[in-house]
């Protein structure tokens, strides 16, 4: 089991308030995702739940039991550090067992279990090097391996793919996907990246200033953003956001249009008028960055090669149903 | 960054280190401080009395305290020119393609591991004795005279040894500094045109102002406190041509017994070692920030 | 990395450097070739270089009329003693300081740094003083324990900088493994501060080694390390310059080969980590 719940957990270094009052309930299984741009507190409240800082107020429940007097090793949580945190002067086998070892298991359950945890992480034929002759990959699934081998009522990890480059963050992506589905562990996995957070949660935090913004899954944090913070930091790329005549039409002071969800018409009809100012071919999807007078520049995305360049007049047209509405305090106006 | 208990912890952990320098730092120094006000010789024991300023006045009016802290300051000066003033050459040079540079490396390290009695005389005697020591015998090969160092050019003899002995160190930082220079920058400026002298002055030189400085003040404050060369080759002589302010405190306290007038002493040793020591604290904590 | 390099300008700097390497290690050089001559061919014009009758005869008399051996233990005793008592002191109070670090570590560091730049001259009167009343003077006992205080300082700096380089993530990662603090002491911290905590031996052990102005003033003859011993040797009537270099070998031998070994954290342990 691995239920989490944060009632009203606060933090502040000093006069400096990191976390301004949190409150989730992270349900046993699932995979949670803090997201936010740097310095939003997401590190901070993982580190709480981990026990490695003090909350300085609220309570943190692990199953129904307040731990935040525990010690971190004693609230069976395992951690995934950003820089992997390996023993440099211990082998494969001997930083997955680590752990056992403080815990005073046996040898041979400890050996059984070590095994098998590199079999599931393709770790066998690495056990007894040391961390330095690893690759970034490799060394990134002993951490994994280290994790998983404590059986943990959940797993922590603090951006653990930042240090990889992309083709390896993708495929370990999906690794680390597969295996908490596999285990059916609880984790909760901080990163600033919104891809990975789209791709990997069950559910989404999406934190900003010491605030959890909206909590929920990726379609919902997609399709019904609860303001303009999430709106803008969710989806890839960024959505439109226009104020001014236009806002005013649908009783909104702010709008906001998915680039996806803006359509090139015919000149003639009725839309927006721009210029394009520069024209990303990728092939499966072309984006323009139109400047369209008042309304500024929007990024629009469209499926597949679309023989525009710059300098090119188009006539935009958004999808009347996806045009979001903001009032005055950035919240979300649903109809 | 850590939880209650481990900073109660950390505090017991670090307090038997501060505390045995705070006292090694305060009683001694207290000390020196009252004994400075007294009329104290040891060569008349019961006979102290409080005296104020006095020492202070005797010891800073004496001939022999300008004397020492000339000899004191042309002995820093000419070290530290001579150090570093050889001493960028130097690394300059190690850093190039060397065949066998470690075993440069060593034989120019080595001095530096000499302890200083052992390089004063050997200095003294093999290498600057006037008659038999091996200088004497170049000269006079050269068919020049030999020069009688310890007699004509005492404070020389000693500025050569020391400088020998600090070379080393010199040489070694610049050179550690000189190989973190990145290569990337040296290429930049190839590409845009710079000539071996301007990447010497426009990359090379400001790369090692920070290691220069350190260079200086932390030799600044060894030497400021030369003893042991002093003491085995010249004892402070002829006559006070070679008594630093160590050792004219040591004299006074050791030789002369007044250990009023050493306190005094000490403590100008003290404040003159401060102003010194200010700069390099200073140097050492921004770099704490990084 | 690799840049392009002409055979001229290797030759050009090999020899450069080879010939300024010569020059400064040659009064060493010189110092061992006279330790093997007689007194005589030490002394004589012009000198030989090479080509002299070679004898061991110098070392033997160093030890036989003036127990050698005695003063190197002394040496060993005071430089060694005095070096593991201040890492002693100076393990835990960097431990925590570079673990731990509140708002005055810093201050805290920057005062110990400074007791080091007082000048030993300054203190000189009232420690010999309190040693001549307690009895300290020419013991071991004393020698061992004014070094251990005037390296503390260098002491802590040095194991602080190479204690920061441990990663704070390894030691949280050893508490969420569930290391108590002296396990993870014993199994993460320490294996991975070895090589700093070598190093930190051995420049100590050089640095006490060579201390040439305590152990002039507080030693004479019994507790007399190498430096008390060779300054001996500037009495007039003991220009022995075989004798001298001989024990002056002896003397500088061991420290020479350590201190080969730790150049490369020379550096930064002396200078308190501001040059790497």
């Amino acid at each position: 089991m691995g239920r989490i719940t944060l009632e009203g957990v606060q933090k502040s270094f000093g006069p400096v308030h990191i976390i301004k009052g949190a409150d989730l309930d992270i349900p046993d299984g699932a995979f949670v995702v803090f997201v936010g741009p740097s310095g939003c507190g997401k590190t901070t409240l993982l580190r709480l739940i981990a026990g490695l800082e003090d909350v300085s107020g609220g309570r943190i429940l692990i199953d129904g039991n307040n731990v935040v007097d525990v010690p971190p090793a004693k609230r069976g949580l395992s951690m995934v550090f950003q820089s992997y945190a390996l023993y440099p002067h211990m082998s494969v086998r001997g930083n997955i067992a680590f752990g056992l070892k403080m815990a005073g298991l046996p040898k041979a359950e400890i050996n059984r279990k070590v095994e098998a945890a590199a079999a599931t992480l393709n770790l066998t034929p690495y056990l007894d090097r040391k961390p330095r002759e690893l690759s970034g990959g490799q060394r990134q699934r002993v951490a994994i391996g280290r994790a998983i081998v404590r059986e943990p009522k959940a797993f922590l990890f603090d951006e653990p793919l930042s240090n990889l480059d992309a083709a390896l963050r993708v495929q370990m992506r999906l690794e680390v996907t597969r295996l908490q589905k596999q285990l059916g562990t609880t984790a909760i996995y901080v990163t600033h990246d919104q891809v990975e957070a789209m791709t990997m949660a069950d559910k989404i935090v999406v934190l900003n200033a010491g605030r959890i913004e909206q909590y929920g899954s990726p379609i919902e944090l997609y399709q019904r953003p609860a303001n303009l913070f999430v709106a803008g930091f969710i989806g890839s790329p960024k959505m439109n956001l226009i104020t001014g005549a236009e806002a005013d039409k649908h009783n909104a002071t702010t709008i906001g249009v998915r680039p996806e969800h803006i359509g090139i018409v015919e000149a003639g009809n009725e839309g927006w008028s721009g210029k394009v100012v520069i024209a990303e071919h990728l092939g499966s999807d072309t984006f323009l960055y139109v400047d369209a007078g008042a309304l500024g520049t929007l990024t629009v995305r469209v499926v597949g090669e679309k023989r525009l360049n710059a300098g090119d007049a188009v006539m935009l047209r958004p999808e009347p149903s996806r045009i979001y509405r903001f009032d005055a305090n950035g919240n979300s106006m649903f109809a | 960054m850590a939880t209650r208990q481990t900073q109660l912890l950390a505090r017991a952990l670090m307090s038997p280190a501060v505390i045995l320098l705070f006292i090694w730092m305060i009683v001694p120094l207290a000390l020196t401080v009252y004994f400075s006000t007294l009329h104290y010789s040891l060569l008349d024991p019961g006979s102290e009395s409080f005296v104020g300023l006095e020492n202070f006045e005797y010891f800073l009016t004496d001939p022999a305290f300008l004397a020492s802290l000339q000899n004191t300051l042309v002995l820093v000066g000419s070290v530290l020119l001579l150090t570093i003033g050889l001493g960028i050459p130097l690394a300059i040079l190690l850093d190039q393609p060397v065949i066998g540079r470690n075993v440069i490396r060593l034989m120019v390290i080595a001095p530096f591991f000499v302890m200083p009695t052992v390089s004063a005389l050997v200095w003294k005697n093999l290498l600057m004795h006037p008659v038999s020591g091996l200088f004497a015998w170049i000269a006079t090969s050269l068919g020049m005279t030999p020069i009688d160092w310890f007699t004509d050019a005492p404070l020389l003899a000693v500025i050569f040894i020391v400088a020998w002995q600090w070379l080393p160190f010199a040489t070694l930082i610049l050179l550690t500094a000189l190989q973190s220079l990145d290569e990337e920058q040296k290429e930049a400026a190839e590409m845009d045109g710079a000539g071996a002298l301007s990447r010497f002055i426009y990359l090379t030189l400001p790369h090692l102002a920070r290691p220069i400085t350190v260079v200086i003040l932390i030799e600044t404050i060894f030497l400021l406190t030369v003893f042991a060369e002093i003491f085995v080759t010249t004892g402070g002589g002829p006559g006070l041509q070679t008594t630093n302010i160590a050792f004219l405190v040591y004299s006074q306290a050791l030789i002369q017994f007044d250990v009023g007038t050493a306190s005094a002493g000490g403590l100008v040793a003290v404040v003159i070692a401060n102003i010194v020591a200010f700069f390099l604290v200073r140097i050492v904590g921004r770099n704490l920030e990084a | 990395m690799a840049r392009k390099v002409t055979g001229r300008h290797v030759v050009i700097s090999t020899a450069g450097a080879w010939i300024a390497g010569f020059v400064i290690f040659f009064p060493i050089l010189w110092m061992v070739l006279a330790s093997f001559k007689t007194e005589l061919e030490a002394f004589a014009t012009p000198p030989s270089f090479l080509f002299f009758h070679w004898t061991t005869e110098n070392y033997v008399t160093v030890q036989e009329r003036s127990d050698y051996l005695h003063h190197a233990l002394n040496s060993l005793i005071v430089a060694g003693g005095s070096t593991l008592i201040a890492m002693l002191i100076a393990i835990p109070a960097a431990w925590s300081m570079a673990f731990s670090p509140t708002k005055r570590t810093k201050d805290i560091l920057l005062w110990m740094l400074s007791t080091k730049m007082m000048p030993p001259v300054g203190v000189l009167v009232p420690i010999y003083l309190i040693y001549k009343n307690l009895g300290l003077l020419d013991t071991r006992t004393g020698l061992v324990f004014i070094l251990c205080l005037g390296n503390l300082p260098i002491v802590i700096w040095m194991l602080f900088t190479y204690f920061k380089e441990i990663p704070k993530d390894i030691l949280e990662a050893a508490r969420m493994d569930g290391a108590t603090i002296g396990r993870e002491l014993i199994y993460v911290l320490t294996p991975m501060a070895i090589p700093g905590l070598a190093s930190t031996l051995l420049l100590n052990l050089i640095l006490a080694w060579n201390e040439a102005f305590w152990t002039l003033n507080l030693s004479t003859l019994e507790a007399a390390p190498l430096t008390t011993f060779i300054a001996s040797y500037s009495s007039p009537e003991g220009l022995f310059w075989a004798r001298l270099s001989a024990a002056s070998t002896l003397a500088i031998a061991p420290i020479l080969i350590i201190g080969w070994f730790s150049q490369k954290q020379l550096v930064r342990g002396l200078t308190f980590g501001a040059v790497k």
